[in-house]
């Protein structure tokens, strides 16, 4: 089995092109991005590349979506999002219109184009759109398979996506299940749960404290929105505390989802590994996320402190009783 | 649809229609307690001309496929359409009353899940253009014989994307779309060129690649030979600038920027019925009781 795929985007739209005969795809100017060069030559009646106007692409795509298409939008995540925040908002959510929004180089992967490219809010605001689906894929299976879910289901979503490759990392199906959370990994003393590119990180982190003695309960999830509850619950019902990561604020993302359902099911103690509400700046990964606090090493620290508050919890419990 | 563009009955339903659509304007104007009352006035010959002779629809089929599509842009003349729809069968007449009110499906801007025939939800300036042009895109694909038309403020041509679609209709040659620009030369705080003038206009769409035309947008005739005429040129999107006034047919709301978005008190209704040619009190009453 291969490690990664290549031009994951593009070799996926290209296929499902030819499945779908009313998959409609469209760039703006950014098609070295999205890889979709293949696509445009194979169905040049399906493909669209409006230039630089990002608002104007919302709006084409939401009309051809509402005489019967299914289309299929990309460009960087900061400018299919927080750019066109209202575009999206109203001619696409508000219409219920089959449009696809791939935002590319999601928030730190933009390292090589500074902080004007990173969107450390995307998964925030798409999530609190209403009639809006929010996707951050885990591994190039999953992208592939959420795509073709996305080829036939009508409903409005935003994926963070990825360029170049992706890795192979979880061998999830062909099926694509909104809302799934994976629970790759069973232990008592912490749960750790990520979306996206996080997850080799946080598998890492899982090995290497497994081996000083601490059970992690691994979560791993390619949904923001919809969000299915009962793994998170059982999960916390085992270890009594929480380590949330991901590429993204620590506001309103991943961990604020999680924060939302645990808070009213089964409240303890939540650690959010991300941005620390700043935008972020030019750098390579590593060094962005060590600069930013999200590396092995912070993951690691922030579940020793998970667990310290689970104890500081459950004495004061104690003591109240 | 029987096309009864040139006979002198034709137009003349047009008008009696057009003074029907204004009632129904005002309708809701004052059971609503408001309205964008000015910039509805201002297109009401525009959307009878569309709705009741130029486009292919059919009120008993709201979802029927190959119909004609309209994208009205300026979402903000919600009451005109809900007046021209009601007029032409789509839903009964005594709805308009609820305009504005809990529950209601004639929202101050459109909802096209809420209502019938309403073929794109608007309100947030400057997008449907955009949407306009994808349609017309879709149909070409589809190879579907079907026109689309959009309704555009000249406010609302403040707004850059109506500049990035304006580029994306002529570099893809959309023929098939058909865009009237309500020209009314009024924006919610004042009039446009005291506040960010538009002009030229004309030249503007032209040098974007647009057939444009200049028409009287109250003068039925000029209206739907604008179309006919926009229909015979190939390989551009077609653009009339319809001149009109804000608040048209009521004397004391035309070209007063504080009509934008009002009400209208007993008097004030009364006065507007009158002036539309209701004839007496006692009918003005009747119409109120109904």
């Amino acid at each position: 089995m291969p490690e990664s795929i290549e031009k994951p985007f593009g070799s996926t739209v290209l296929r499902l092109g030819g499945e779908y005969k009313d998959l409609v795809v469209l760039d703006a100017d950014l098609q070295r991005a999205t890889e979709t060069q293949e696509f445009a030559e194979t169905f040049p009646d399906r493909y669209f590349n409006v230039g630089v106007s990002e608002a104007n692409m919302i709006g084409i795509a939401a009309g051809l979506a509402l005489s019967g298409k299914t289309v299929f939008c990309g460009t960087f995540s900061c400018f299919i999002t927080q750019r066109v925040y209202d575009q999206v908002a109203i001619s696409v959510a508000y219409t219920q219109a089959s449009v696809k929004l791939f935002g590319f180089e999601p928030a730190l992967t933009s390292g090589h184009n500074g902080a004007t490219h990173q969107s450390v809010m995307d998964l925030a605001i798409m999530r609190a759109m209403p009639g809006m689906t929010v996707y951050d894929p885990l591994d190039g299976n999953e992208f592939r398979a959420l795509m073709e879910y996305q080829a036939t289901h009508p409903e409005p979503a935003y994926v963070r996506a990825f360029r170049k490759t992706a890795p192979l990392l979880i061998d999830s199906g062909d099926n694509f299940e909104p809302g799934k959370v994976y629970t790759l990994k069973q232990g008592n003393d912490v749960s750790i749960i990520t979306c996206g590119i996080m997850l080799p990180y946080c598998m890492e982190v899982s090995e290497e404290l497994n081996n000083r003695g601490i059970s992690v309960d691994l979560l791993a999830t390619s949904s923001i929105k919809p969000l299915q509850a009962e793994q998170i619950i059982a999960s916390v019902k085992r270890t009594h505390c929480l380590v949330s990561v991901e590429n993204h604020s620590i506001i309103g993302g991943l961990g604020g989802a999680i924060c939302e359902i645990l808070s009213v099911n089964y409240p303890v103690p939540i650690i959010r590994i991300g941005i620390q509400d700043q935008f972020g700046e030019i750098g390579s990964r590593d060094w962005l996320f060590g600069k930013f606090q999200m590396d092995k090493k912070a993951i690691a620290l922030a579940t020793e402190k998970a667990m310290q508050l689970k104890d500081k919890f459950q004495e004061s419990g104690n003591a109240r009783l | 649809m029987e096309n009864t563009i040139n006979s002198p009955k034709g137009v003349s339903n047009l008008k009696e229609n057009c003074i029907k659509v204004r009632q129904g304007i005002l309708e809701q104007t004052y059971y609503g307690g408001s309205s964008h009352l000015g910039g509805s006035l201002s297109c009401v010959e525009i959307l009878t001309a569309l709705y009741f002779q130029l486009m292919k629809v059919d009120p008993q089929q709201t979802e029927w496929v190959s119909r004609d599509r309209f994208v009205m842009s300026k979402g903000h003349g919600a009451s005109a359409l809900y007046a021209v729809l009601a007029e032409r069968g789509y839903f009964p007449k005594e709805e308009l009353r609820t305009f504005m009110k809990d529950g209601t499906r004639l929202q101050k801007h459109l909802d096209m899940h809420k209502l019938p025939g309403i073929d794109v939800s608007s309100g947030s300036l400057g997008q449907g253009l955009s949407i306009a042009v994808g349609m017309a895109l879709a149909d070409r694909m589809d190879k579907r014989d079907r026109y689309v038309y959009c309704l555009i403020g000249d406010g609302e041509s403040q707004e850059g994307q109506i500049w990035e679609a304006a580029l994306a209709a002529a570099h893809y040659k959309v023929e098939k779309l058909i865009v009237f620009l309500d020209r009314n030369y009024l924006q919610v705080d004042d009039f446009i060129s005291k506040i960010m003038t538009i002009e030229p206009v004309y030249e503007k769409w032209q040098s974007f690649g647009w057939h444009v035309q200049d028409i009287d947008g109250h003068d039925s005739n000029e209206i739907i030979n604008a179309v006919d005429t926009a229909k015979q040129i190939p390989h551009q999107p077609h653009m009339i600038i319809a001149r009109t006034v804000k608040g048209k047919g009521i004397s004391f709301i035309e070209n007063e920027p504080a009509w934008h978005s009002h009400g209208l008190s007993q008097e004030q209704f009364e006065l507007a019925m009158l002036e539309l040619g209701i004839s007496s009190s006692k009918e003005v009453r009747q119409c109120l009781n109904r």
